[in-house]
């Protein structure tokens, strides 16, 4: 492919790739994510194609493996074009049967389809199944209809048209005030409007100046970005191209963890097409603007993710964040304006050039604009990516799109914002979730985990997890946030152990408050937030630990005991044969005891206790019965045994 | 450049627009507390000690001195409630790890520190940095660095440099808050098991 010199020629191409595909070609999309090849797809694809050739179809149909859409509970996903069948979970073995029926006979395969649990209604649409239904998609929309290595793909879709609308139609200036008045603000978690952002660097009177994606996600249960960088990568090459241009920088740095190889893969490959295609290098599309993207890979540190250690990073020195009492926009990588925005937040930059700020400002709340990504896991019943529109409720996210909580447990809470967020229970579930709404309620939008609690889950516990990331996660350079989290991880460690005393709450929230005003970077300023969170809402359970010797939720191992009421239990010895440490003394017709010296709290037997005895019993906060006595223990069953 | 005018503790000082808060407050011969601060090295902001109470364009917040730079009209405020209450967390923190540190003892009684509040962890180090930072930037040996991350955050002597460029220098020793206690433990270490005599 010869170099593209100008929008004209951009069209051009466009029209040549649009006129050699018939929309009405069969094509077969297999999510090739990193979750979907997780539970295998990588061998559906290759059963698709070894099908399609053996059944002399390779010139009638295509297959292609693509971005994630986001339901990766249901993996892998398939969807038939141009139809848009949608089958959930297939397996290599379905193959056979979906070339035959769907492609051949044009009949849909029901087993395959999403099915409502409650209604036990199919859905055979990608766009029927409410997990997709109350979405508002328009990042992550596209990504089961591209290739990620085909640059071809995106072009057929309109892709880098925002690049050449920037570059042709549009001055630095009026992409700038676009930007701005699209009130698009940080998706990385901080939610800094990112046109003000932008305006800093490119007033600052240093002529070099450079953009960077923050591709550095690590908080807990998200993978958002992943999904992006994976699946689009030329969107989010086209933002980072366009805001290079709004600034006037012409270097900019994908700073991507090394953990997300398919992701690192998929954008060098996206960055080696885009210059071969002349949207990357010099003189982009004839207009005289150069501009050149390399990609660089993390190290495993959680704290890059933090703006001036991934900078300190970037410049191959230990990743430590430093003081930015000067914004990095003025004075950032090697002391010069650097703009860093999040993936999700480069990804939105081409949507609003084409489609215009007004567009964007639709969406959202008046604080707000535009959509957010969520992961969306922990005890839900579809996890996956979720794309809404800022303001709708948490309530709505987790119950009509996530469907509830499985098991018919009850729902707890729902953790957001990674490591820097909060825990928000019950009463809150019908807060719109936006910037200002969440770090209101004590959380934080963050980079968009959310990590859904049932009440199984106990609160200290849950704080103790985010604290004990964090103590490793921490850089240890400052000594509110080394020593702060330090002493916080011990106490909420023996409270949760059962060696919790008076004054830790207060202790807590002392250490807290001074580890939020004195902390160096925003990793050691949020840390405290599932602390204060958990206290704020769930303070009741911190007391019973510490009071009571009592964990509310029966999940802390030192503080609870299983016991087996010897009314209810049918001697079945599916406990006893089941225990992992033997200590179930029973036997035919003998009601079982827990000895409990030899107990280790697994739970196996609560598992596997029938449901029509029901025997097994989880105790805390008060004495386990004695055993009954050894003459006892025999059942008489009716005359029957 | 012209000089900038700001307000420390109720009085007037004019500073170069390079000065940081501390230099400004330092040329009025007020004392901050500081534990990582080293005139001969790149400011580090890392103990927080030196954190002072400023006002600026309407807004009250708490930042450190050793890195904030001057800017005209700030108001400075060395001591306050909120001030205090972090050099004495500060503190309390940093004596679980370094209890006899006679730095840390003499800040710990001006500020009201109770030494026993944490349990003990008595590391030696309180990770100011003094050591690595002054071999690196005015020695620039670097023969010895911080390993590791968080909690588990430790200095260590690269044995390969440390065993050709110590013997000779040592001028880190004095440096350290909690008298080189740790420096010269780890630096000896460092060195016997380095040394041909014991490979």
């Amino acid at each position: 492919m010869p170099r593209i010199e100008s929008p004209e020629e951009l069209v051009k191409v466009r029209e040549e790739i649009l006129s050699r595909r018939d929309p009405n070609k069969p094509c077969i999309s297999i999510c090739a994510g990193s979750g979907c090849l997780a539970s295998g797809a990588g061998e559906v694809i290759e059963a698709f194609k070894k099908e399609i050739e053996a059944q002399g179809l390779t010139a009638e149909v295509d297959t292609k493996g693509t971005g994630c859409p986001g339901f990766c509970q249901r993996g892998p996903v398939v969807v038939i074009y141009p139809e848009e069948i949608c089958y959930l979970g297939v397996k290599p073995e379905d193959v056979p049967e979906i070339v035959s029926q769907t492609i051949k006979e044009k009949k849909v395969v029901e087993r395959l389809l999403y099915e409502d649990p409650a209604t036990g209604e199919k859905a055979t649409l990608e766009s029927e199944i409410p997990f997709y239904k109350y979405q508002e998609r328009i990042n992550i929309s596209t990504n089961i209809k591209l290739d990620p290595q085909s640059l071809e793909d995106y072009l057929a879709i309109g892709g880098y048209s925002a690049l050449a609308k920037s570059l042709f139609e549009m001055t630095p200036e009026s992409v700038l005030e676009e930007v701005k008045k699209s009130n698009l603000r940080g998706r990385g978690g901080a939610g800094f409007p990112a046109g003000i952002k932008w305006e800093g660097s490119r007033n600052a009177p240093d002529p070099v100046k450079y953009v960077l994606v923050n591709a550095d996600e690590g908080d807990p249960g998200a993978f958002m970005d992943r999904a992006l960088l994976e699946g689009n990568p030329h969107s989010i090459l086209e933002g980072l191209a366009i805001g290079a241009y709004a600034i006037g920088a012409h270097e900019g740095y994908i700073y991507v963890r090394q953990e997300y190889p398919l992701a690192v893969k998929n954008v060098s490959i996206a960055i080696k097409e885009a210059e071969e295609y002349g949207f990357l290098g010099k003189n982009i599309l004839g207009s005289g603007f150069d501009f050149v993207v390399k990609v660089h890979q993390g190290a495993g540190a959680f704290v890059c993710g933090e703006s001036t250690a991934l900078m300190t990073a970037l410049e191959g020195r230990a990743g430590e964040p430093r003081p930015k009492y000067i914004r990095s926009n003025i004075k950032g990588l090697w002391e010069k304006p650097t703009v860093l925005n999040n993936v999700e937040t480069w990804a939105n930059v081409p949507l609003i050039i084409n489609k215009g700020a007004d567009w964007f400002t639709q969406l959202g709340t008046e604080g707000s604009k535009g959509t957010k990504i969520f992961s969306l896991v922990g005890k839900i019943n579809n996890t996956g990516l979720v794309e809404v529109p800022m303001g709708m409720t948490l309530r709505d996210i987790i119950y009509k799109i996530g469907g509830g909580i499985p098991g018919g447990k009850k729902f707890k809470a729902v953790q957001t914002g990674g490591p820097s967020g909060g825990c928000l229970p019950e009463e809150l579930l019908d807060l719109p979730v936006g910037f200002d709404e969440l770090t209101k309620a004590g959380s934080m939008m963050g980079s968009g985990g959310m990590i859904v609690l049932d009440e199984d889950t106990c609160m200290v516990d849950v704080a103790r997890y985010f604290l004990n990331f964090l103590t490793d996660e921490s850089c240890g350079k400052c000594v509110p946030c080394r020593e702060g989290i330090r002493q916080m991880l011990k106490i909420l460690t023996n409270i949760t152990q059962g060696k919790g005393k008076e004054g830790d709450i207060e202790l807590l929230e002392e250490l807290a408050e001074v580890t939020q005003v004195a902390a160096l970077c925003a990793l050691g300023k949020s840390a405290p937030n599932p602390v204060l969170s958990t206290l704020k809402y769930f303070r009741e359970e911190y007391e019973a630990h510490i009071k009571e010797k009592r964990c509310p939720a029966f999940s802390c191992k030192e503080l609870i005991a299983f016991y087996i009421d010897p009314d209810k239990c049918g001697a079945c010895t599916a406990c006893s044969r089941k225990c992992p440490s033997e200590a179930i003394i029973g036997g035919k017709n003998k009601i079982h005891i827990i000895d409990q010296e030899k107990c280790t709290k697994c739970g196996t037997c609560f598992e596997v206790c029938p449901p029509r005895f029901a025997a097994v019993k989880k105790i805390s906060g008060e004495p386990v019965p004695p055993p009954i006595p050894e003459e006892a223990r025999t059942i008489t069953r009716g005359g029957k045994s | 450049m012209s000089e900038i005018l700001l307000e420390i503790d109720g009085r007037q000082v004019e500073a170069s627009p390079d000065m940081t808060v501390l230099q400004a407050a330092q040329k009025l011969g007020i004392k901050i507390p500081t534990l990582c601060h080293h005139e001969k090295l790149e400011p580090y902001g890392a103990c927080r000690l030196c954190m002072v109470e400023v006002e600026s364009r309407g807004s009250t917040k708490l930042v450190v001195s050793c890195v904030y730079p001057v800017e005209n009209n700030l108001v400075v405020r060395t001591r306050s409630e909120k001030v205090d209450k972090v050099r004495k967390m500060i503190l309390e923190l940093l004596l679980a790890h370094a209890p006899d540190s006679r730095d840390l003892q003499r800040y710990a009684q001006e500020y009201g520190a109770d030494k026993n509040r944490f349990e003990k962890e008595p590391s030696f180090c309180i990770h100011c940095g003094l050591c690595v930072r002054y071999c690196a930037e005015v020695k620039k040996k670097h023969a010895i660095g911080f390993i590791d991350r968080g909690t588990h955050r430790e200095i260590n002597f690269i044995q390969e440099i440390a065993s050709k460029e110590c013997w000779n220098c040592k001028e880190c020793f004095p440096l350290c808050p909690t008298e080189a206690l740790q420096a010269a433990y780890v630096l000896s270490g460092a060195l016997v098991s380095s040394l041909p005599i014991f490979k």
